[in-house]
């Protein structure tokens, strides 16, 4: 199996303060990543340097075979210019915690907004593509409606469905269920498992042990900014090797 | 009752109450209705005098309140608070996006333009303008004193001025923003310019609207101090009427009406562009 992101000895800083420790991960095509970890232990961090949202301090990270963010000349790695930067992101979705949908645009228009601004797609072709999402989703009859007229877990679905209008190869999730009352989690991680199901690449950072068990195929557990032990669900859930995992595992079980 | 029918109920119908439930009495506010009955009455002494006063010669007012020279003055106001307001808020705006950007000398040019036009007077600074001839008498070889007009320096002046309140109002704006917005259309791939065109200023116009709209009754008020330049302004054309005809009092009331008037307008006005931006704001449940 092809490898979708190559994550290599990454390390990043804000201040005085190291969030990522060198850090190293590959995800394979097809295949659905959980990270779990303690708040504070750089998952989303580390998400967020995938897409180039954050920039690196050292290392690099390839996204389907391309070094996301800069250009290799040597032993030099040089800044894309944001234009490259920002087609490279078009590849790539990411789902938010808080959603971040745009309160002033309808659903229909929250859908459409990328593939008709960044891919320069006809409008008729991407509210034909943009329905057929928000059917997938569960959400056809809210296709005028504004983002605070929908309970939590109905923006979050309409956050992947904008998501997926860009037919991107790889899924960002960064705790897309953090932000819901409780009786509205399972209808995003339903959407998140259908999706799974389809052969979706995709990085889901989140507390959701159970769904981390059932979907997963790799369980990557952080803290303090580094890797602490990853593979499947049954070997990280069932049998951890590390002290560390097992006292996280025991405080959210 | 199940908790089917329940839900089903609609909103508007009321819970039926239980027969012997206690009836609730509010509270009587005997201060309020003194106080309204005292600000009543102090409201129309004040109208009766204004109106009975026959040294505001109303006649006089209604005599001139439609004549050339105050239409053409009012004229004058009007188009001089458009370009100013114009001009304005595309330099404040300018100014905002260089107070937020990452480049430290364009964000501390428009912190030291924001300061130096806040700290001098509007009055001080036509009047500079006004005698720049004595500071710089010629420019690529041309004279000031015939390149700026008075109403040129009234332009000049009162733009530089607005620029930098407008350049806060902006700023003010685009930080109300969720920060979160601007990730979302990057992770998107919107170009620089869609997110501040699509994105951010729309947002941000909810909260730039209200002062914006202040400072341009401010600005069209305000366009009466370029009178002592001489620029021929509403209230400028009042004064020329009086000064031939002694009717000092009328004649500031047909510009105190006019200035009513248009003020009036844009408060209308406003409420729409307000609704405009709004959409989306309202919980329908």
């Amino acid at each position: 199996m092809s490898v979708m992101v190559d994550i290599r000895s990454v390390y990043k800083s804000f201040g005085s303060l190291d969030v990522l420790k060198g850090i190293d991960l590959k995800v394979r095509t097809g295949e659905v990543t959980v990270v779990l970890g303690p708040s504070g232990s750089g998952k989303s961090t580390l998400l967020r340097t995938i897409n180039h949202l954050e920039k690196v301090d050292r290392g690099e990270i390839s996204v389907d075979g391309a070094l996301m963010g800069y250009r290799r000349s040597g032993n030099k790695l040089h800044e894309l210019p944001e234009r490259e930067v920002l087609r490279q992101r078009t590849r790539i979705g990411f789902v938010f915690q808080n959603f971040n949908l745009f309160p002033h645009l309808t659903v229909l228009e929250n859908v459409t907004e990328a593939p008709v601004s960044a891919l320069k797609r006809p409008r008729k072709a991407a509210e034909e593509t943009a329905h057929r999402l928000l059917e997938r989703v569960g959400l056809a009859d809210k296709a005028g409606a504004y983002p605070r007229q929908l309970s939590g877990g109905q923006q979050q679905r309409v956050a992947i469905a904008r998501a997926l209008a860009l037919e991107p190869r790889l899924l960002l999730f960064d705790e897309p269920t953090s932000a819901l009352d409780p009786e509205l989690v399972g209808e995003v991680l339903d959407v998140i498992r259908d999706l799974a199901a389809q052969g979706t690449t995709m990085i889901v950072v989140t507390h959701e042990i159970a769904f981390a068990r059932e979907v997963a195929d790799t369980v990557v557990f952080m803290a303090d900014g580094r890797i602490v032990e990853q593979g499947t669900p049954e070997q990280v859930l069932g049998a951890p090797r590390e002290e560390r995992t097992r006292t996280f595992l025991a405080k959210v079980l | 009752m199940s908790s089917d029918t329940l839900a089903q109920t609609p909103a508007t119908a009321k819970t039926p109450e239980p027969a012997d439930a206690p009836r609730i009495v509010p509270r009587r506010r005997f201060g309020q209705w003194a106080a309204a009955v005292a600000v009543l009455v102090l409201l129309g002494f004040a109208v009766n005098s204004v109106l009975s006063n026959k040294a505001f010669q109303w006649d006089v007012v209604a005599e001139y309140f439609t004549s050339d020279a105050i239409l053409r003055g009012l004229w004058l106001t009007l188009w001089l608070t458009a370009v100013v307001m114009t001009l304005g808020f595309a330099l404040g705006t300018l100014l905002a996006a260089f107070r937020l950007s990452a480049n430290p000398v364009l964000r501390a040019v428009a912190w030291g333009y924001v300061w130096l036009f806040r700290s001098i007077p509007i009055l001080v600074q036509l009047l500079l303008w006004f005698n720049i001839g004595a500071l710089y008498p010629q420019v690529f070889g041309v004279k000031t004193v015939n390149l700026l007009s008075p109403v040129a320096v009234a332009i000049v002046g009162l733009t530089l001025h607005e620029a930098a309140y407008a350049a806060e109002v902006v700023r003010g704006g685009i930080l109300s923003v969720d920060r979160g917005q601007i990730e979302a259309a990057q992770a998107l791939g919107l170009s620089p310019g869609r997110r501040w065109w699509r994105i951010v200023l729309p947002q941000a116009m909810r909260s730039i609207v209200p002062p914006a709209a202040n400072m341009l009754i401010g600005t069209l008020k305000g366009t009466s101090i370029v009178s002592i330049i001489a620029v021929n302004d509403l209230l400028f054309s009042a004064q020329l009427v009086y000064h031939r005809t002694y009717q000092v009092i009328p004649l500031l009331m047909v510009a105190t009406l006019w200035y009513a008037v248009v003020t009036s307008l844009l408060g209308i006005g406003q409420y729409y562009v307000e609704k405009r931006y709004a959409r989306g704001t309202e919980r329908t449940r």
